[in-house]
């Protein structure tokens, strides 16, 4: 006798956790291809997840087997022209050949290919920006993905007690009263009407022990109907509530970039680098994120990606030429009260002396109250000039207001994560 | 011919025809005398298929790393679509378990059923491997046993540090094989029972080797005490739970586990061409024999045969599809050439086979499936007809030799030697090196040494042996020593001390190593 069970709705996600369990093993292998897939990547291509290759041998389980040499003798099928006594060459690697291959090890690897797999993009995503946590992220009109509302969706039998219905209750317990008592309610009245009846004979002809018989049934009646409850349980009705994701809200990036002479093309590739982890790590938590691209050298201009990371220009720098025009586009299309604002600046650090006052003032007066973090690395492995001096007195008194040098490109990653990492730390240290 | 009277005509299967179905085949089973266990016929979709691959078959398992590594490449490979799935997944337990996927056709269900639930299921129950090496009713039961304990370690002690040691007994897993001895069933519930007492009573013994207190009276003089263990021991992860000298109880208990599934799947390793060669003969037997009564198809037969011969199919040597011999092709057209020597004996048969030759094909066939495994399931029934229609040739690779020599091919001086080759081939003692534990410095620094006998003089690999030896290092937690041996002189010595492997390689001069480097290239 067999039994035939259908199994295809049991979960089909058994090998989650092995799977789990082997993305943890090899973590570091899976960092350094998410950070180097950065790198290629454009600044707004967020759709895919990414292909992770791992050396074969860093992920092969060892286990005793025989190495090359010795004396072996092997039996293949498929003879044609061999006879007892050939001699042939032996064939060189490969192993469909002759007699080569190694059975045991051929199906352990083909030699050196990389082990390649899939990572999904919320993997690929996750794995960027590990232990990360974006800074005020709350803000007026939302609470990122994880801000809902209750909206009623009807009427269901459990609930809370706080959200009984009373009239849909009410309503339910009197139905159920009039359908439990319908049988006694019936002989309850025909006992009344024969009881009223025979009370209107004359008192001598009354059968008084009908009388009283039918009064005790009147009365039993009458308990009957009464013990049914008023309300049960059972008619309770309760309003019900379900929570609906509230439509997250928008919010607005600025790139400003120092294209002035000093700034060379290696320079402005690591900026650009950092402004991607940042629109990724935005891209995450924001349904809808633009970005404003202002380049600058003595004046501002802005202008797209294309041209903000690969046109030169050459001149002086007037840093507070780029912050007077973000003011300015602030303020006509990215109002504060709907838009969440981050700032971001890159520069070599080189400003005309008597415009790093300028800058600071234009930022604490007319941007830091309005956006949500800014940031400014330098990259530059010099000295710090004006500027920085001026910005580290910034950095002292606001608290979303943050700064980092970047002298190579490995330092980007990990300068980002000191940019943005967990308030908890920051509050310790 | 009788009158058709198919069982159904469309492709689509529903849960009443696999019923229909699995009702006939099991009937014609029974005919054909098939003594199997109950069968579960478990119904999944293409991604339990692949949940199931990635645990090797077991239908519950621990969770570690590794089969979240298989199923991460089995899932690249599918939907690359480089690779189908298999379909079919059977286990050896009571009932015994089969798996059925939902995209196949009736005719491929029918197929399966016939494979797997008469012909695997059978094997199972009837072949003396499995009957002596795992236990039916309780392998469930284990599992699940094992993965809670794991689970629970893992809550007490940290995932990394199971991880580690899962890691050291899965290297050491294919040494951690009772190959003589018979084990004790295992059952879940015995298995807590035990448990702990095991925990104490092993600690105990450990502890009692491991004295280093002075005995009074204990006058043994060194140069006469003996090694310890007495006589060399092949399991090795028995060894290591037995008495290795600083594992926690858990910890054994964890070697204990690795080492009992090693166990239960021993068999399988040991008989796949006959396995798949008895299930693939089986439904080709049954579903042919449906055919003959009516009950299925034209198009049924023909959509069956082309998987059928696919399956069956053995690419030449120099094909760009050769992979080693398939076993079911073998293991088929053996089977199929015993039922051919019982039933129409040529003189040549007459004269290798003198007591099957026209005996009941259905008593030698179950006789064969029961007593044998692939080595001498080979060396007893391969016939010459079956080695001139595989074209088998045998190759002599000796290092010592500049060319490779053809030394028998399918002819009648070469019968013999191929078959005593190819049965060689299956003898998994021989192709995995022969490894035993042969002393333990007891009183001593407590080192460990292993020895490796070489046969035919081929050597270790040596960079997965050194791995090897971490693994086992970890483990034992003093000196590992591996020292390889061949006619009785130690040629190479690997050590895994705590400061990692140190190698003393007595092997040769430097003159003959590049003489045979030279000869190799």
């Amino acid at each position: 006798m067999s039994y035939i069970v259908d199994r295809r709705l049991n979960g089909k996600n058994k090998s989650t956790v092995n799977r789990q369990r082997f993305l943890r093993r090899y973590r570091k292998h899976i960092k350094k291809a998410v950070d180097e897939a950065v790198t290629k990547r454009s600044i707004t291509d967020l759709d895919s997840g990414e292909s992770i290759s791992i050396p074969r041998r860093d992920i092969s389980e060892p286990f005793f087997h025989h190495g090359k040499g010795g004396k072996r003798d092997m039996v293949h099928p498929g003879n044609k022209e061999f006879v007892t006594g050939d001699h042939i060459q032996r064939p060189q690697g490969g192993s469909g050949g002759g007699g080569g291959g190694d059975g045991d090890a051929s199906d352990s690897g083909e030699g050196i290919d990389d082990f390649v797999f899939q990572i999904s993009q919320d993997e690929f995503l996750d794995f960027l920006f590990e232990d990360l946590e974006l800074p005020n992220l709350v803000k007026r009109q939302l609470q990122g993905i994880e801000s809902f509302k209750y909206v009623r969706a009807g009427v269901v039998n459990e609930g809370n007690p706080a959200k009984i219905n009373v009239v849909r209750s009410m309503r339910q317990a009197t139905s159920r009263r009039i359908a439990l008592t319908a049988s006694s309610r019936r002989r309850l009245r025909e006992a009344e009407e024969k009881l009223a009846a025979l009370q209107e004979q004359d008192p001598v002809l009354r059968d008084k022990r009908k009388e009283e018989e039918l009064e005790l049934e009147i009365a039993k009646l009458k308990r009957r109907i009464n013990k049914i409850p008023f309300v049960d349980t059972i008619d309770l009705r309760y309003n019900l509530h379900l929570k609906q994701p509230k439509p997250t809200s928008k919010a607005v990036m600025f790139c400003l970039m120092d294209v002035s002479g000093s700034m060379n093309q290696a320079m402005k590739d690591m900026a650009k680098r950092f402004f991607i982890l940042l629109y990724m790590f935005l891209k995450r938590n924001y349904e809808k994120i633009e970005v404003v691209f202002i380049r600058h050298h003595t004046s501002a201009k802005e202008v797209d990606e294309e041209e903000f990371f690969y046109s030169r220009e050459t001149g002086g720098t007037i840093v507070s030429s780029a912050l007077k025009m973000m003011r300015d586009i602030m303020r006509d299309r990215y109002p504060a009260d709907e838009w969440n604002i981050y700032g971001a600046q890159a520069s070599d650090g080189d400003n005309w002396n008597d415009d790093s006052p300028t800058c600071r003032e234009i930022l604490i007066k007319d941007i830091l109250p309005q956006v949500q973090y800014y940031s400014y690395i330098e990259i530059n492995p010099r000295r710090h000039q004006a500027l920085w001096r001026e910005y580290e007195t910034i950095e002292a008194t606001v608290e979303h207001f943050a700064m980092q040098q970047i002298s190579d490109p490995g330092d980007i990653y990990p300068v980002f994560r000191e940019l943005f990492q967990r308030k908890e730390t920051k509050r310790a240290s | 011919m009788t009158e058709r009277t198919p069982i159904s005509t469309g492709s689509d299967w529903t849960f009443e025809l696999i019923q229909d179905y699995d009702r006939e085949i099991g009937r014609v089973a029974r005919d054909f005398g098939l003594d199997t266990y109950p069968n579960q016929i478990e119904i999944i979709s293409a991604e339990q298929m692949l949940d199931a691959y990635s645990s090797v078959g077991m239908p519950v398992g621990y969770s570690h790393w590794s089969y979240g590594k298989h199923f991460v490449s089995n899932e690249q490979h599918y939907r690359r679509g480089q690779m189908g799935l298999a379909y079919e997944i059977v286990i050896n337990s009571n009932p015994c378990i089969a798996y059925l996927m939902e995209e196949n056709t009736m005719t491929m269900q029918a197929l399966v059923i016939a494979h797997a639930c008469y012909g695997h299921n059978s094997f199972f129950k009837g072949n003396y491997l499995f009957r002596t090496w795992t236990d039916a009713t309780s392998i469930i039961d284990y599992l699940v046993f094992a993965k809670n304990y794991i689970m629970k370690c893992e809550e007490r002690y940290g995932v990394d540090e199971v991880e580690a040691i899962l890691d050291s007994c899965h290297a050491l897993m294919n040494y951690g094989v009772d190959r003589y001895k018979r084990p004790y069933p295992i059952s879940a519930e015995e298995e807590k029972q035990r448990q702990r007492e095991r925990e104490e009573y092993l600690q105990k013994q450990v502890n009692e080797l491991w004295k280093t207190i002075p005995q009074l009276g204990d006058k043994a003089d060194h140069h006469d005490v003996k090694r310890y263990p007495e006589e060399p021991q092949e399991n090795l992860l028995y060894f290591i739970e037995k008495n290795a000298p600083l594992l926690e109880p858990w910890q054994r208990e964890v070697v204990r586990i690795v080492r009992k599934i090693a166990q239960y799947f021993y068999p399988q390793r040991q008989t796949q061409v006959m396995n798949e060669g008895w299930a693939t003969f089986w439904h080709y037997t049954l579903l042919n024999k449906l055919y003959e009564e009516g009950k299925v198809t034209d198009g049924f037969m023909l959509e069956f045969l082309q998987s059928h011969t696919s399956v069956v199919y053995q690419p030449p040597f120099d094909s760009r599809f050769y992979s080693g011999i398939n076993p079911y092709a073998l293991g088929f057209n053996m089977m199929s050439d015993i039922r051919r020597i019982c039933e129409n004996p040529t003189k040549e048969d007459k004269k290798w086979f003198p007591d099957i030759a026209g005996s009941d094909w259905k008593e030698t066939l179950t006789f064969a499936m029961q007593n044998f495994k692939d080595e001498s399931f080979v060396q007893q029934f391969l016939s010459p007809k079956v080695i001139r229609e595989f074209k088998f040739f045998s190759i002599l690779d000796d290092d010592k030799e500049r060319d490779l020599h053809i030394t028998a091919i399918h002819d009648d001086p070469g019968y013999r030697d191929i078959r005593e080759a190819l049965s060689k081939q299956y003898n998994l003692s021989m192709n995995e090196p022969n490894i035993q534990v042969y002393n333990v410095n007891v009183r001593g620094d407590r080192s460990i040494t292993l020895r490796h006998v070489r046969h035919n003089r081929r050597p270790l690999e040596t960079e997965s042996a050194e791995e090897v030896l971490r693994h086992l290092h970890r483990l034992w937690k003093f000196d590992v020593i591996l020292e390889s041996v061949q006619d009785n002189t130690v040629m190479d010595t690997i050590k895994c001390g705590p400061n990692g492997i140190e190698k003393k390689s007595t092997e040769k001069d430097e003159e003959e190593e590049e003489l045979s480097l030279i000869q190799r290239v």
